[in-house]
This record gives C-alpha cells, sequence and structure tokens, in this order.
C-alpha cells in the first residue's frame, strides 16, 4: 500500500552516523537473549595479541574464514634498533623474538598479508592500515589492541577486542556485540597557535573524566574537527579509549577523500568514485539524536599534559595542579612526586619521547623537526624519536628530518611502538620522568618506575630543548617577533 | 568453558580507583605466546618489591587473603587495553569475580569469556562490602545477586546472554560457529547490493 499516511509512517528516523556504521553490518539482530552478530570488514592483527587466537583455532580444528580481510604487522615486541653487524636485530628477550616468529608462521600457514620485518611498509598497526588504504569509511575494523579507534577518524566502526575474540574473528569474520550509546562531542572554533589535535583530545579526557565515555560510541564534530587534517583526527580519534569509549568517529569528507585518493590498497579509478559516492552519505541525519552531547570551545584549550597516573589527569600547561582529594589523587601525586597547587611548567626533564600510534606520524615528525631545527636539545635529556612506520621513516628522511633530529642531539630510530609501551627494550628508568607524544601514564607503562607526562609533539619537543616542561606557544610568539 | 554458577568465598580488597591494564598485568610481560601462568606477575610492580621479595603490604601477599576468590576493587576497574593477559592473570591468581562500582567495557567482555565474573554494585555498596572482608559473600550468577552472611542482598546486572553463557558452559566461538549460514547469506546479499 501507498498511501501518504503509511509513507509518513515508514520515514525512517533519523540515524547517527554510528547507527548507520551498526545498521549495515548487523548479522542477526540483538535481542533480549543474545547480542547482535556484528560483520567485520578489516581485522588487524599484530604479534602480542594473536599467538592465542591461532593456538584456539588449532586445537579446534578451525582455519581463518577470511584471510583475504585479515592483515598483520609488527611492531610492539620489535627493536627500534637496526640489525647489528652480524645481521640479527636486537631483539629485547627470546620471547619477543619467538613472539614475532609465531605471527609470521602463523601468517604464512594461513595466507594472511604480513608487514614483515623488512617490509618497507611495516610499522605501528595504526599508522600503516590508513597510510596503505586498508582503512575505508563505512567500514567495522577491529584489532586485538584498544588503540583500534584510530581508524574512526575516516567514519569507520573501529574498535579494541581481546585475543579471544581475535580468535572469533579470524574463525567467522563476526563478533557477538550489543550496541553501545552514543556520544557527540562537538568542539568548536579555532585552535590558538601552538594548540593541536593532541591538546584537545587531553583537553576533552580531562573535561569527560578517564571513564565518561564508558559503553560510548564518540562522533567528534564541529568547526574545530573539520579543519583537521587526517593525522590530527587520527590523534584525537586514537585516544578516544583513554575516555573509555568503545569507539571515536568522524564523519568522512573531502579532507578524507583526499587521503584515500593517494593511498595505495584504497580503491582506485571508478571503484574509488563510486566508492566516495556511498562514503558521502556516511554522516549523522539532521536531527538525530546521540544519547550524551558535549560541547567543548576551541577557545578553552591550551597546550595540555597530565600530571598524574592515567590520562584523565589532564591540565592547562599553566594550571596549578589540583588538590589531592581522595586518596587515588593522593597516590598519583606520591607516585609523580609532585606537589599540588604548581603547575607542569618548569619541572625539569629527563626523558622525551616522540612517537606511537598517536603522534608517530609525518605531520609529528615535522612539528618536531620545526622545534628542533637549528637547535640542541639539553645534554640531560635523553631524546628517542620513533617513526610510526617505514614509510613516515622514509619521507622524513627524505626531508631531511632525521638529519635536524640527530643534530639536535636526539636519537632516531626504526618504528615500532617504543617507549609507548616498553615491551622493546626501550625504556624510562626508574623514577625518571619522561614528556611522551604517546598515549597512556599508567605507573610503569614507559618501564618500572617511570613517570609519564602526556603532550603534543610540539610541547614534547620545546622541553626536551629546554630540559624542562615549557609552553610551546613561546614559540609562536617568538616567530612573530622575529616576522 | 565449564559452568558458573554460584561463587562463595571471602575477598580481598584494592581501593585504588582506576587500576589499569598496565597495573592488572605490565606489558612487559605480554611477550608470551601462551595463557596460562600469568598469576605471578598479576600486579607485578606492586606485589614484589625491586629484589624480588614479596611486598609484605600488598593484600595478595598476606596469608589471611590466600585462597580468596573475590577483589573488591576502587571504580573503573580494568580501563586502558584490551590485552586479555589482564583477566588470564587474574583467574591464573585465582580470583573468579571482581566486584566493582564501574569496570571498563574490553575488560568486563574479557574476563566474561574467561569464567571471571564482573559484578557491578554502587559505590557505596563496595564501600560498605570493603569494610568486611572476611564475611563470605555468596555470588549466585542465576539470581543475579551477592549475598552477604547477615542477609543483605546485592542485585546486579548481568546480561542475559552471558549468565546463560556462564551458567550453561556455553562458548561464543561456537555460538557463532553455528551462525555460518546467517554469515554467508550477509556475506552474499552484501556483495550484490
Ligand atoms: S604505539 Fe602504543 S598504544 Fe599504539 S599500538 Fe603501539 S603500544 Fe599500543
Amino acid at each position: 500500500m501507498n498511501s501518504p499516511d503509511t509513507q509518513t509512517m515508514t520515514t525512517p528516523p533519523p540515524r547517527t552516523l554510528f547507527d548507520k556504521l551498526w545498521d549495515a553490518h548487523v548479522v542477526s539482530p540483538e535481542s533480549d537473549a543474545a547480542p547482535a552478530v556484528l560483520y567485520i570488514d578489516l581485522h588487524l592483527i599484530h604479534e602480542v595479541t594473536s599467538p592465542q587466537a591461532f593456538t584456539e583455532l588449532k586445537s579446534r580444528g578451525l582455519k581463518p574464514r577470511r584471510p583475504d580481510r585479515t592483515k598483520a604487522t609488527m611492531d610492539h615486541s620489535t627493536p627500534t634498533l637496526p640489525a647489528g653487524a652480524d645481521g640479527r636485530l636486537p631483539y629485547y628477550t627470546a620471547a619477543a623474538e619467538t613472539q614475532v616468529q609465531t605471527l609470521a608462521r602463523n601468517c604464512a600457514e594461513h595466507g594472511i598479508e604480513l608487514f614483515d620485518m623488512g617490509s618497507d611498509q611495516r610499522g605501528i598497526v595504526h599508522v600503516i592500515a590508513p597510510e596503505l588504504g586498508f582503512t575505508q569509511p563505512g567500514m567495522t575494523i577491529v584489532c586485538g589492541d584498544s588503540h583500534t579507534s584510530t581508524h574512526g577518524a575516516f567514519g569507520a566502526l573501529a574498535f579494541g577486542i581481546g585475543t579471544s575474540e581475535v580468535g572469533h574473528v579470524l574463525a567467522t569474520q563476526c563478533l557477538l556485540q550489543r550496541k553501545p550509546k552514543s556520544m557527540a562531542i562537538t568542539v568548536e572554533g579555532e585552535l590558538a597557535p601552538g594548540v593541536g589535535a593532541k591538546d584537545v583530545i587531553l583537553h576533552i579526557i580531562g573535561v569527560i573524566g578517564v571513564n565518561g565515555g564508558t559503553g560510548h560510541v564518540i562522533e567528534y564534530r564541529g568547526s574545530t574537527i573539520r579543519a583537521m587534517d587526517m593525522e590530527q583526527r587520527m590523534t584525537l580519534c586514537n585516544m578516544s579509549i583513554e575516555a573509555g569509549a568503545r569507539a571515536g568517529m568522524v564523519a568522512p569528507d573531502e579532507v578524507t577523500f583526499a587521503w584515500l585518493a593517494q593511498a595505495p590498497r584504497a580503491p582506485k579509478g571508478a571503484d574509488f568514485e563510486q566508492s566516495k559516492r556511498d562514503w558521502a552519505s556516511l554522516r549523522s541525519d539532521e536531527g538525530a539524536r546521540h544519547d550524551v552531547e558535549v560541547r567543548i570551545d576551541a577557545a578553552d584549550i591550551r597546550p595540555t599534559l597530565t600530571w598524574g597516573t592515567h590520562p584523565g589527569t589532564a591540565i592547562a600547561i599553566d594550571a596549578p595542579i589540583p588538590a589531592a582529594n581522595d586518596a587515588a589523587a593522593r597516590k598519583a601525586l606520591d607516585y609523580m612526586a609532585f606537589e599540588a597547587g604548581h603547575a607542569l611548567a618548569g619541572t625539569p626533564v629527563d626523558v622525551v619521547f616522540v612517537g606511537s600510534c598517536t603522534n608517530g606520524r609525518l605531520s609529528d615528525m615535522r612539528e618536531v623537526a620545526s622545534v628542533l631545527r637549528g637547535r640542541s636539545i639539553d645534554p640531560r635529556v635523553r631524546m628517542l624519536v620513533v617513526p610510526g612506520s617505514e614509510q613516515v621513516k622514509r619521507q622524513a628522511e627524505a626531508e631531511g628530518i632525521d638529519a635536524i633530529v640527530r643534530a639536535a642531539g636526539a636519537e632516531w630510530r626504526e618504528p615500532g611502538c617504543s617507549m609507548c609501551i616498553a615491551m622493546n627494550g626501550d625504556l624510562v628508568a626508574p623514577g625518571q620522568l619522561a614528556v611522551s607524544t604517546s598515549n597512556r601514564n599508567f605507573e610503569g607503562r614507559q618501564g618500572p618506575g617511570s613517570r609519564t607526562l602526556l603532550a603534543s609533539p610540539l610541547t614534547a619537543a620545546w622541553a626536551a630543548v629546554n630540559g624542562r616542561v615549557s609552553d610551546p606557544r613561546e614559540l609562536f610568539a617568538a616567530r612573530k617577533e622575529v616576522a | 568453558m565449564s559452568g558458573f554458577r554460584e561463587l562463595r568465598s571471602q575477598s580481598v580488597v584494592l581501593r585504588q580507583t582506576n587500576i589499569d591494564t598496565d597495573q592488572i598485568i605490565p606489558a612487559r610481560f605480554l611477550s608470551t605466546t601462551e595463557r596460562a601462568g600469568l598469576g605471578r606477575n598479576a600486579f607485578n610492580d606492586w606485589r614484589w618489591q625491586a629484589d624480588g621479595t614479596p611486598n609484605p603490604e600488598f593484600p595478595f601477599n598476606q596469608p589471611e587473603n590466600a585462597g580468596r576468590a573475590v577483589l573488591l576493587a576502587g571504580r573503573n576497574f580494568g580501563c586502558g587495553s584490551s590485552r586479555e593477559h589482564a583477566p588470564w592473570a587474574l583467574t591464573d591468581l585465582g580470583l573468579r569475580a571482581i566486584v566493582s562500582s564501574e569496570i571498563a567495557d574490553i575488560f568486563r567482555n574479557n574476563s566474561l569469556k574467561n569464567g571471571l565474573l564482573p559484578v557491578v554494585l554502587a559505590e557505596d555498596d563496595v564501600q560498605a562490602l570493603m569494610e568486611r572482608p572476611d564475611d563470605e559473600l555468596v555470588i549466585d550468577v542465576a539470581a543475579r545477586e551477592l549475598r552477604t552472611p547477615d542477609g543483605r542482598v546485592y542485585p546486579f546486572p548481568l546480561d542475559a546472554f552471558a549468565q546463560t553463557c556462564l551458567l550453561e558452559g556455553v562458548d561464543e566461538m561456537g555460538y557463532l560457529l553455528a551462525r555460518q549460514a546467517d554469515i554467508e547469506h550477509y556475506e552474499e546479499t552484501r556483495h550484490a547490493r
């Protein structure tokens, strides 16, 4: 029947971007009795969280259902120093080397494409998949890694899973999921010079809290987000998990399409044009409701760092460390050896780490080079600059960034997770204070007893030069004077 | 996985809020290709001193806590990474249930797949239980409630599917494999779109 009445009744309700992504991947819907079966378009795996999943498959006599939808890389346990004179890579432990070899064996056995040691496209999983164009709008993407939220920057539904679930996806290309709630975070206005995407996300986590996003998928929107390039959007979405969110996403637009147009494994030619038309519908409809809405004014965001032992302890660089009003805050202050009431600016720094899936991309390398060019780091500081992938490394070297980093007295390393998780022997020593562009400042994250301040690449590089936490806005004030 | 109907145990208390997965099992112990044996490194940096001896202050090193299967923890337990090594380490340590006023998403998911029950109660209730760790708690999966010896009953939320899986030992992989036909249908019709 086609009366006007029934047409009104069947007008679909407005949907959020997340609703659209979810609906398109439901194999069987959820009920009170059972979660939805959700189809996964792209499954990324790495050496740390996959071996037990392959063992599980084997014990059940199963094979991966869609090896073509599975891509593998090695990043966490891999050394960031080149092979020695004997040609051997300096693995931190025999177990680390075994883990890497296990992944290579599993991939070879099942026909899974692997970006192996020696591949010029290897790197941190969340850096290479977007770089190569595997990450595309409208996809569901999972990885046994919480920072899978990074890929949401392309308008994909991307989230981290555990190893049991890695096994589920390998065996069935599906996951059992209940639909999370949705949250919109709208950021409006222009960011001040010296303030970047990392400051935005640290500020947001400081506002909504380390568990503020629990049970939700976040859609970032507003003029500030639209003005960001893809690398900035990835930095933003990357840390959604640090607010407890299941995923973070940005609706795709021309910026997204321009990135994909040059990505080697994205659709090409007529396929690309068709995909682009499909992708253009991936946005929240007018009037679509989110369960929670948060508004942030870009003008309120200053260079932001963390003072404590979780990312929710983010404060502006010139703001006082808050007074401890509970046992957890007292413990954090004690661990960090900080005093409430003092600002972070001026704090002496031992180590500076630039890298990770949050800030290990080419634009981050360029920002660091812009600070280090013609300067030296403080001789008391150890600084590691670790590109997020072989491709980032190659491009940065083509621009002479490695030479600038070395000339400043910092170390230029091979790609990998490195000091972000400190599994490969790149460690901050006990008690040392590190300014890091990574995403976690948990106790011991960068090595037992390590103390971490999370910050942007600009803030990190400027701290290395000055030997103490310093406001990167100084760089821009000075530049204006010179000009 | 075998069934999980009821748990009776005294509890161990960690009041700390936001206990993250790096605390539960530090990353340097993730260079393994096995899932067994991670219990020794559970809470490693709190549990062992620099010289490798046990930290006597840490609850899991105190003799009266030996064999306790319930952990009462501060708000937002299990935040951080998706590493399933966290619940593997905790079950290897002998734990079967985590009680907190908030438990991080991925950790909760991972726990349920490993017979580790996440029990979320109101913050005041968790605080009250923390005052009496020597009480034998009864955690009843079928009734979705936690009971204390003095007769208080605390209902807790538990997804119906997760409950069935626990009670009947249903395994999610098997459940998904049984949906092969639906999955094939999805792949075919989607391709033809
Ligand atoms: S860089 Fe850090 S956060 Fe990112 S995948 Fe590697 S270890 Fe995880």
